[in-house]
């Protein structure tokens, strides 16, 4: 991205040139990592951008080709969250974020296939088929945010908005070997974001390198008065000097290498924290007894807030309907039964179950507790440390045959990155090394609440001084 | 000695006199093109989310202090969760615990007694868009207009214990809200509603009966007609030997009967959980002393100190008081002219008289309090008699010209002046000699007579005090 | 099995989600493998603590009582399945 933009403006590369090359790509490519593909809008704008940038009024951003993730709503444009049941849905309204985007002049190229409403973790619930991880098109991107990794990884755009309520944006980067940040909860406005689960929901930036990660990210982030978690405070621009990491003070928690750890990420990733060692960070060993407890806490609260959030697609007012027999409850049922595909229709029924009369409170009310004890464990550890760090995810990107049936064993891939989401702090992944099938590993860091300059700081500095984000596939 | 104890609770939505929707921006203007007055927000669109109206907290904190309720400090709002085509997100935006406002009451008079009726709680809630259905297709038509337009929802404990005392609760809550200038409570339109829950049992008994809900009531007569049709038949039922089933009822004013709605009732599991999209509200003290510094006084106290400080009637201050603005409008003209019984008078029958033939508010009326006691003051010092002023006054409601105008144009001085009316007596005594003699012989009755000659020569305009004194004076000599 | 076939039933209609045999069957043994794991979460004493929402202390976030306006009736209904006379057209509702 940083590159892209230098080289508009020493001129060796034209906005509109970039644009129809990458949508020449995008159309002759297999990964299907795209719903929908804005080809006259691009072009449209590459062309506005040109313009700007002869007259030098460009910036950063300017004729940058983004790719956003298709539960992101962007007027004119289809958000169909990979749902039949959105098959249709054409925002009248941009998201804050997306609004944001183009007022810096960035391109939105298209909208990336996701999970449906982004419940799950390889991109493969889309009822737009599955996307494909450019490293090896057998296997799965990770999710649900793999329609932009994999766009990102195969450099199909210079970077991606994805969402990340459990792990979406941070799973699937380390999937594909590209960088990706779960900002701090409150910093990035959600308005437009269609909600899976309200309050742990956030809308990130996914690039290949953490300076372009920190430049996506400084154009999207801030106060929104339309969204009311948004917070109001101060949000200084990321420094994209790379800092002295002496005496940053790293923590490893014991929990994030423990059993169900693939031997060759653990190897990856405890090499890429001495990587930090080497630059003069302290690591300091740390225990967080609670997050094993993380997973459970999340598929109640997630769920309870989907199968809420998710009623809204009744056939009313927008979407695919069908109509049944023609009365109401039928036209309801109908709609929602051939809309939803399995796995949302599981979500919704787990949450619909652990929010009615009877279980609320064995249920909801304790992972709200429990969820308590997480964040002050977290809080407790940020005294004795500036960064956590661990793995991404407890394994490399899978074939997409290897697809586990047990949806347990599915949601269990997301333990490493669900505590972040469950205490509101932001989390990045980096490329750390790969498999011995040459698959990309992704380490993890989690920072206070609003430390993104630290998190995105220490990628940088990491980026520095190894080369796993400029392999390609 | 009754045989059975009725047992009464009333929950009531009031629509809040806000500019805008609790949510969103748009407009809680009512009447309007079906789904022109909305906005992805209150559509329940894909992505939206809400925004509180800082406006409908300050009302509800002005209702809970009004009604004596504790004011909750930590709010949360809740996600009450049904399908329904009006209800866009598939949940309605409610609090569930920690209401606004808990433990007020409502003191309520019933035949020369006071009552207090508990409130339980006061919440903040969004109301939810309109169907219509079609007469002749199996069809519906969904209007969001009044999607998202705020609500306080007013429960009361079941203290009530007769149809009148229900009646007396909701018509004290509703001038309560209008005084506070935070609802207009039009029962028809549907900005003041009330569902009630209903039981019976028999008297003195600890064990409540089972309980109906009842809905669909729009105006002051409906409820009391339905809550008698409804006890009755809870009655007739135990009597009977029956049990009263639970059951939501629709009262039909056109049939005069209540109606089951269980062939759409199914067990009820709303799944209340804290709206993620909204943080907690705290209401600090200094909001709260805020809010009542700028509280007026309400009914049952401008009632109680109408009655002491103008020395009227318990029946005029009740009257006096019905709307904020007749009771500001009465002590007005206490201001510019001391006689508040003359003053009420006159208000409690032609003022209110004229705004009922006109279907106007008070500020709509063309008599202002210093035109009413102009008027008044000419009565008084005798220019105008009191049936004259009858005309003046309807003159100025429908022209709006003062009464010293009407007065002078219509030529409607009285004749005061004794000189010229002992002229006029005089030759009516001469033109009428047969009369006269019958009087002097003793029929006084004739002096009605001579009154009536002489209103005749003077076109009505003689002051009839002077009158009768002169006529009785002359012909007595 | 903490969930039975009849309560899978009712949460179903509850969600508005018409089930097959089949996805019932399925969804119960589902729910019931992660219900068990979630079980877990019982070994945690939680007594006193206060339940939160957000991993935030935001909070009173309000906006002035100030009308932004609203959307076109075109906008309003450009998504609808359905409709008629700027009203949006459903199925009879019974009351
Ligand atoms: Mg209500
Ligand atoms: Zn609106």
């Amino acid at each position: 991205m940083l590159e892209t933009a230098r080289q508009y403006r020493c001129s060796t590369l034209r906005p509109t040139e970039l644009v129809d090359d990458l949508l020449a790509r995008i159309r002759s490519g297999s990964l299907n990592a795209f719903i929908t593909v804005d080809e006259a809008g691009a072009m449209r704008d590459a062309g506005k951008a040109e313009k700007a940038l002869k007259q030098g009024s460009g910036d950063t951003l300017t004729g940058i080709p983004v790719a956003v993730k298709d539960n992101i709503c962007t007027r004119g444009i289809k958000t169909t969250c990979a749902s039949k049941i959105l098959a249709n849905f054409v925002p009248t309204y941009d998201a804050t974020v997306v609004e944001r985007l183009r007022n810096r002049g960035a391109i939105i190229i298209g909208k990336t296939n996701l999970d449906e409403f982004a419940m799950g973790s390889t991109t493969t619930t889309s009822t737009f088929g599955p996307a494909k991880n450019p490293w090896d098109e057998t296997r799965t991107p990770g999710g649900s945010s793999g329609g932009s990794a994999a766009a990102v990884a195969a450099g199909l755009c210079a970077g991606a908005l994805g969402s990340d309520t459990g792990g979406s944006i941070r799973q699937p980067a380390s999937f594909c070997g590209i960088t990706g940040l779960k900002p701090t909860y409150g910093s990035v406005s959600r308005f437009g974001l269609v909600a899976f689960a309200s309050s742990l929901d956030q809308i990130g930036p996914m690039a290949r390198t953490a300076r372009d990660t920190a430049v996506l990210y400084d154009a999207i982030k801030g106060h929104d008065p339309s969204d009311s978690t948004s917070v109001p405070r101060g949000y200084p621009a990321i420094d994209l000097k790379s800092p002295d990491m002496n005496g940053i003070r790293i923590g490893v928690p014991d929990e994030f290498f423990a059993e169900g750890l693939s031997p060759e990420v653990a190897l990856s990733v405890r090499r890429g924290i001495s990587t930090f060692e080497g630059l003069g960070a302290r690591i300091i060993p740390i225990s967080l007894p609670y997050i094993r407890y993380g997973v459970a806490v999340y598929y109640i609260i997630a769920t309870a807030e989907a199968s809420s959030n998710l009623a809204r697609y009744d056939g009313v007012r927008y979407g695919v309907r069908k109509e049944g027999s023609g009365d109401l409850t039928d036209m309801y049922m109908e709609t929602r039964a051939q809309g939803f595909g399995a796995e949302v229709k599981r979500r919704i029924m787990l949450g619909t179950y652990a929010l009615s009369a009877g279980y609320y409170d064995a249920y909801y009310k304790k992972a709200s507790q429990v969820r308590v004890l997480i964040s002050q464990e977290f809080e407790a550890a940020f005294t004795r440390c500036d960064l956590i760090a661990g793995p991404t995810a407890p394994v490399c990107a899978f074939g997409l045959d290897e697809m586990m049936d047990d949806p347990l064993s599915i949601y269990l891939l997301d333990i490493y990155t669900i505590p972040a989401n469950l205490a509101g702090l932001p989390a990045l992944s980096l490329p750390c090394g790969f498999s011995g099938e040459g698959m990309p590993v992704g380490m993890q860091l989690i920072a206070p609440h609003f430390r993104e300059d630290t998190l995105l700081g220490a990628g940088m500095a990491f980026q520095d001084h190894t080369g796993f984000h400029e392999v390609r596939p | 000695m009754r045989e059975y104890d009725i047992v009464i609770g009333l929950e009531v939505h009031a629509q809040l006199l806000t500019s805008t929707k609790i949510f969103c921006g748009c407009s809680t203007k009512a009447g309007l093109p079906p789904n022109t007055n909305t906005c992805p927000v209150c559509m329940g669109m894909p992505g939206i989310l809400p925004v509180l109206n800082r406006k409908v907290v300050a009302y509800g904190i002005k209702l809970g202090l009004a009604t004596h309720c504790s004011i909750t400090r930590r709010n949360i709002f809740a996600r009450k969760n049904y399908f329904y085509p009006d209800l866009p997100k598939g949940y309605q935006i409610t609090q569930y615990e920690n209401p606004l406002g808990e433990h007020g009451f409502l003191e309520i008079e019933v035949g020369h007694s006071s009552k207090r009726i508990g409130i339980t709680r006061i919440h903040m809630e969004e109301d939810a868009g309109k169907n219509i259905h079609d007469e002749h297709e199996p069809l519906s038509y969904v209007d969001f207009n009044r999607a998202g337009v705020p609500l306080l929802e007013i429960v009361s404990e079941p203290d009530i214990t007769s149809t009148e005392e229900a009646v007396a609760y909701l018509k004290e809550l509703r001038q309560v809200l209008m005084y506070l200038d935070i609802c207009d409570g039009n029962m028809e339109e549907g900005s003041f509603r009330c569902d009630a829950n209903i039981s019976v049992k028999p008297a003195g008994s600890e064990q409540f009966g089972i309980r109906t809900e009842l809905k669909n009531m729009n105006s002051f007569k409906n409820v009391q007609k339905a809550l008698e049709f409804e006890i009755n038949r809870h009655i007739g039922i135990v009597k009977s030997g029956g049990r009263v089933e639970q059951d939501t009822m629709l009262w039909n004013a056109a049939e005069n009967r209540t109606y089951s709605m269980r062939s759409k009732e199914e067990s009820h599991d709303y799944r209340y959980f804290p709206e993620p999209d909204l943080l907690p509200l705290e209401v600090d003290d200094a909001w709260i002393e805020e809010v009542r510094s700028l509280l007026p006084e309400l009914p049952s106290a401008r009632r109680r100190r109408f009655q002491l400080q103008y020395g009227i009637p318990e029946y005029d201050a009740d009257v006096l008081t019905q709307s904020k603005p007749l009771a500001d409008y009465f002590e007005k003209c206490t201001h510019l002219l001391d006689s508040p019984k003359e003053i009420s008078n006159w208000i409690m029958t032609s003022v209110l008289r004229v705004l009922n033939e006109k279907g106007i508010d008070i500020s709509a009326l063309t008599v202002t309090p210093e035109m009413l006691t102009d008027m008044l003051s000419l009565i008084k010092k005798g220019t105008i008699s009191i049936s004259m002023a009858k005309d003046v006054f309807s003159e100025m409601a429908g022209t709006g010209r003062s009464s010293a105008e009407i007065v002078k144009s219509r030529g409607l001085e009285q004749v005061s002046d004794e000189v010229d009316l002992r002229d006029k007596v005089r030759d009516i005594i001469e033109n009428n000699p047969a009369e006269t003699e019958k009087y002097r012989a003793g029929k006084t009755q004739l002096l009605g007579f001579f009154v009536g000659q002489l209103m005749k020569a003077t076109r009505g305009k003689a002051n009839p005090k002077i009158a009768n004194k002169i006529i009785k004076e002359m012909l007595d000599s | 099995m903490k969930i039975t076939e009849p309560e899978v039933v009712h949460v179903a209609r509850l969600a508005r989600l018409k089930l097959n045999t089949g996805e019932v069957e399925q969804f119960q043994k589902d729910l019931n493998s992660i219900l068990g794991y979630m079980d877990m979460l019982s070994e945690i004493d939680t007594t006193g603590i206060t339940p939160v929402v957000h991993a935030t202390n935001i909070m009173n976030v309000m906006r002035p009582d100030t009308i932004i306006g609203s959307q076109t009736l075109s906008d309003a209904l450009s998504n609808a399945p359905k409709h008629k006379a700027g009203n949006i057209v459903v199925p009879k509702v019974i009351e």
